[in-house]
């Protein structure tokens, strides 16, 4: 039924394109194609003002209404150190380009209006002139020469990995179709090897259990992080391309497999921290639930993400992470608590390949298969 | 039938050509040729390039229609998510999950991601590529640099074909039970290469590439013409100096694609090979279905290299073809030389060059050693700089003119707007810095769609309404082609100005829905909006097809064989052209295009010769 409308509703456009073209036809016709010329000349140019006018107003419109959004302007700040440096390039391109833009457009839709066809003008024989064309040259040129040394410096700066005997944490993102592996190094600081072929069903990432590296590994289900504290992201994919993105820390790198990558930032507020920035928005402070108006306040419930951001398959769009961050002394807590995966799920099984040693805390080797007899 | 054309009426310029034009005895020797003698050889199988670019004129509009109808019904999914699409299941079939408890009809994931590949593919290959340098270059070259046809109309007849036979096979891969393609235009592996990755990865990747495997061969047939007959079958007094923009602009694209399409065919053979004789170039260490793959040592990052090798260019080769048409229709419409004309030569070779060493700028993310995207952001940034001078240039070509506005020029102002706008933004993006956070994010894709989607298509509808009189001897609708340029500019920039706001809050590309996260949950509204603009817009497109369409058997007739007082000498045919383009003999060129408003002459056609004291503009 809706397919015969969508059908109706295209040959009635049809037919009243159909009269409307003949129609302006036979006008022209009755009037002379030169009037008629004029006439629409004349429109035309009106137009162009209009939708100049119209257009630049909606643009700074719509830029105030949407003014939350713009990378380092109201509550959408960056979390980390180096987002405030990247947001900055961002405000100055901003800024740069924004003039340009402006004074392009205008100049564009008003010379299409003043140099409108009139009777009995003339067209200027401009065929170029070498001075202004040599200064509107040198001028973008300088500009880009500015913005490429600002933003090279950035980028310079943020994707330099970490030096010897710099004071960083690393932890671990493995992406999968479709989430995330997350694992941290335990009390020992340095990350297992890990081997794709062993992957299995208790052995989700492929740890490689004869390094020792790995025994303190531990799989939280959120990332925890402690604010001030410089962390290296390894980055890794099991299947396909994903991308590990933390929008709020101007965090992004693709997750190759085969191909570790890294990103290294500074978490520089707590969650409960950005929270309380977040209060002092109006758009923040409504009910999270908007059919519940006694649920907790948005900015209560607002939660740092770990998000993908390269197209991986069907479910790419629901990849997410829980991120947290918190004051340093918290983190401690919190990782002391999170168990080792080799000591809560491989330990005396089938492929634990320390089943005759003691490890420190136990009394006699483990070897939970005898047990079972 | 061979050369029975209008009969010439004997105008100032019919005589100047039989005076001094070049006799090369054309239609001595096709008296009687068994030459387009049947309706297969003179519409189907036509060596004829003006036939030949009406073919890829009308194959164009069909995917574009189906490419933008592609996108209304994505944009559908996710302006409007929690609305029913059941009304769709007829077409779609088992494409809409019908949910048994509510009764609510969404798109399955895999074909939401195989509509979103299609409509990049098929737009940005078989539609602004084929559609736009297929039609106007075959169209155009022959025409304005004097020849009778290309230098091998037989291979032109093949590109053509060729570019059939690749629409054939991708409009078969949208019937696959196991679905179209649905990796994303730019097909990454692994995902493209491994079907338990996807299921639009098995049959469905397979002729995807196939498909394209066959518009290559089309594209290279096509740019080895257009070349040599810029360069070889220039007629008497055309030297390169004194060719139009579109001209240059046709020949710059064919050079970029000769260059950088095998370099993509090539891609796509090795990812063939991965996926079916167990090599590994592009994939290592992967652990997919329940089993580690026995694929070792290779990388995905190469794919990207290879195809974005092809692919930045490409998008030049959209462009460009673009801007050379603008500057012809605004410098005729405004009676006054384009600006800044060496500028723009210059500016277009500039942009030429660097367009191949700028390709890792999609890349910044992708885990390639950031020392070397310090070069790719150092080019990057500099091809703002010839494409600034452009914009500037068509400014000032507005500047001081007496514009006439008919359809062509409102969109040729048009495109200038966009362009402005769209390319603005690549500034953000090429510095790798602030791309960190904007890279896959919905700023990308309102910047390739202002810049590509919209202005490319701009300089697409001037060049039809601007040459329709010449293709079909009649003019399409000036009213209704207001209506459509008003219509669409307005709707295009509300579909796609607001993506940038959606962009910087880091809301990320190709996602199906975006409620799964708090982060991008804000702008269900602005979603809503974005879709009913689509539509809306669409719409306008309809209108402009049934102008086209019924302006071919209908519309108004042409009556002079100069309508818009142009320069250029593809004018000086009769109104309707028939093989060899002019009656007798090729025309002599004896100055450059552009001598509007030179010394109180609204127009001089090219033709004319230079008068005694006279200044040549175009000399060099």
């Amino acid at each position: 039924m809706t397919g015969l409308l969508v059908i109706l509703s295209i040959i009635l456009i049809a037919i009243i394109a159909v009269q409307i073209g003949k129609v302006s036809e036979l006008a022209a016709k009755i009037r002379g194609e030169e009037e008629m010329q004029d006439i629409v000349n004349r429109r035309q140019s009106v137009y162009m003002v209009l939708f100049m006018v119209v257009f630049l107003v909606g643009c700074a419109v719509s830029g105030v209404y949407y003014k939350n959004y713009y990378m380092g302007f109201g509550p959408w700040q960056p979390a980390s150190a180096h987002g405030k440096v990247l947001d900055d390039m961002f405000k100055v391109t901003l800024f740069l380009t924004g003039i340009v833009f402006v004074i392009t457009q205008i100049l564009l839709f008003w010379f299409a209006f003043k140099y409108r066809a009139r009777k009995g003008a003339k067209a200027l024989f401009l065929p170029h002139n070498d001075k202004l064309e040599v200064f509107w040259t040198i001028v973008p040129a300088v500009v880009m020469t500015f913005l490429v040394v600002g933003g090279l410096d950035a980028w310079n700066e943020v994707m330099a990995d970490v030096k010897d005997g710099e004071d960083y944490m690393e932890i671990e993102a493995t992406g999968f179709q479709f989430g995330w592996n997350l694992r941290y190094p335990g009390p020992d600081g340095q990350l297992g090897a890990k081997n794709f072929r062993l992957i299995s069903g208790s052995n989700p990432l492929g740890q490689d259990w004869k390094d020792e590296k790995n025994l303190d590994d531990f799989h939280p289900g959120e990332i925890v992080l402690p604010k001030g504290k410089k962390v290296r992201v390894r980055i890794t994919s099991q299947d396909v391309l994903h991308n590990f993105y933390l929008p709020h820390f101007r965090v992004k790198m693709d997750a190759v497999p085969g191909m570790p990558t890294y990103f290294i930032f500074t978490p520089t507020k707590t969650t409960t921290e950005f929270r309380e920035e977040l209060r002092n928005y109006p758009e923040f402070n409504v009910p999270a639930d908007p059919k519940d108006p006694t649920s907790k306040m948005l900015w209560e419930v607002f939660d740092f993400e770990l998000a993908c951001a390269e197209l991986c398959g069907r479910s790419h769009f629901s990849m997410r992470r829980l991120v947290r961050i918190v004051e340093p002394e918290e983190y401690d807590v919190w990782a002391a608590q999170q168990p080792s995966y080799y000591f809560g799920n491989v330990r005396g099984k089938e492929d634990d390949p320390w089943k005759g040693r003691i490890f420190e805390g136990e009394q006699q080797p483990a070897d939970t298969t005898q047990a079972q007899q | 039938m061979a050369n029975v054309a209008t009969p010439p009426n004997t105008s100032r310029e019919d005589q100047l050509i039989e005076q001094l034009g070049f006799d090369d005895h054309f239609h001595a020797h096709h008296h009687g040729d068994k030459y387009q003698s049947n309706f297969i050889t003179k519409y189907v199988f036509s060596q004829d390039h003006k036939i030949i670019a009406k073919q890829f004129l009308i194959t164009g509009m069909f995917w574009a229609l189906i490419g933008a109808a592609m996108s209304i019904v994505f944009r559908l999914q996710l302006g409007f998510p929690e609305e029913s699409l059941t009304w769709l299941k007829p077409v779609l079939g088992k494409w809409i999950v019908v949910n048994p408890e509510t009764g609510i009809g969404s798109l399955s994931q895999d074909f939401y991601y195989a509509l979103v590949t299609m409509h990049g593919t098929i737009i940005v290959f078989f539609v602004l590529t084929a559609g736009l340098s297929g039609t106007f270059s075959n169209f155009l070259i022959p025409l304005q640099v004097g020849s009778r046809d290309m230098a091998s109309p037989l291979l032109n007849m093949m590109s053509y074909w060729f570019f059939f036979l690749a629409s054939v096979v991708m409009f078969a891969s949208l019937f696959l039970s196991t679905g179209p393609f649905s990796g994303g235009w730019t097909a990454y592996p692994p995902l493209s290469a491994l079907p338990q990755a996807s299921s639009g990865s098995g049959a469905g990747m397979t002729l995807w590439i196939v498909s394209l495997v066959l518009f290559v061969v089309s594209v290279l047939l096509g740019g080895v013409n257009y070349i040599t007959t810029v360069l070889n079958l220039r007629t008497k007094g055309m030297n390169m100096w004194r060719m139009p923009l579109t001209i240059w602009a046709f020949f710059i694209t064919a050079i970029i694609g000769l260059l950088s399409f095998p370099v993509l065919a090539s891609a796509f053979f090795l990812v063939t090979f991965d996926r079916s004789l167990g090599t590994s170039f592009f994939l290592s260490e992967i652990f997919i279905g329940g089993k580690a793959l026995d694929h070792v040592g290779g990388s995905p990052v190469l794919y990207q290299h290879l195809f974005w090798f092809l692919g930045h260019p490409e998008v030049y080769i959209i462009i460009l073809p673009a801007m050379g048409i603008v500057s012809e229709v605004l410098s005729v419409h405004s009676r006054k030389p384009v600006f800044g004309y060496k500028a723009m030569v210059y500016s277009m070779l500039a942009i030429a060059f660097l367009s191949f060493i700028v390709w890792a700028h999609h890349m910044f993310m992708s885990g390639v050693n950031p020392f070397i995207s310090n070069f790719f952001v150092i080019f990057t940034l500099i091809i703002a700089v010839p494409s600034a001078v452009k914009v500037f240039n068509w400014i000032a070509t507005v500047y001081g003119g007496n514009v006439r506005f008919t359809a062509a020029s409102l969109f040729a102002i048009g495109f200038v707007s966009m362009f402005i706008s769209g390319g603005l933004t690549g500034i953000f993006l090429g510095n790798s810095a602030i791309d960190i956070q904007l890279h896959d994010t919905y700023f990308v894709v309102a910047h390739f769609h202002i810049v590509m989607g919209i202005a490319a298509f701009f300089g697409m509808f001037a060049g039809i309404y601007h040459w329709f009189p010449k293709m079909y001897g009649r003019f399409m609708n000036e009213t209704l082609g207001r209506v459509h340029f008003w219509g669409t500019i307005i709707g295009a920039y509300l579909i796609f100005w607001p993506m940038h706001y959606t962009g910087m809050a880091g809301v990320p590309r190709r996602y199906y829905r975006f409620d799964t996260f708090q982060a991008f949950s804000h702008f269900d509204e602005l979603n809503k909006f974005i879709t009913i603009a689509a539509i809306i817009t669409f719409a306008f497109q309809i209108l402009f097809v049934i102008n086209f369409f019924y302006s071919i058997w209908k519309g108004k007739k042409v009556t002079q064989s100069n309508p818009w007082g142009a320069n250029t000498i593809e004018w000086t045919t009769p109104i309707n052209p028939g093989h060899g383009n002019w009656p007798g003999k090729i025309p002599t060129v004896q100055r450059w295009a552009y001598d509007y408003g030179k010394d109180g002459r609204e127009y001089i056609p090219q033709i004319e010769p230079l008068a005694k004291g006279e200044t040549d503009e175009g000399a060099h």
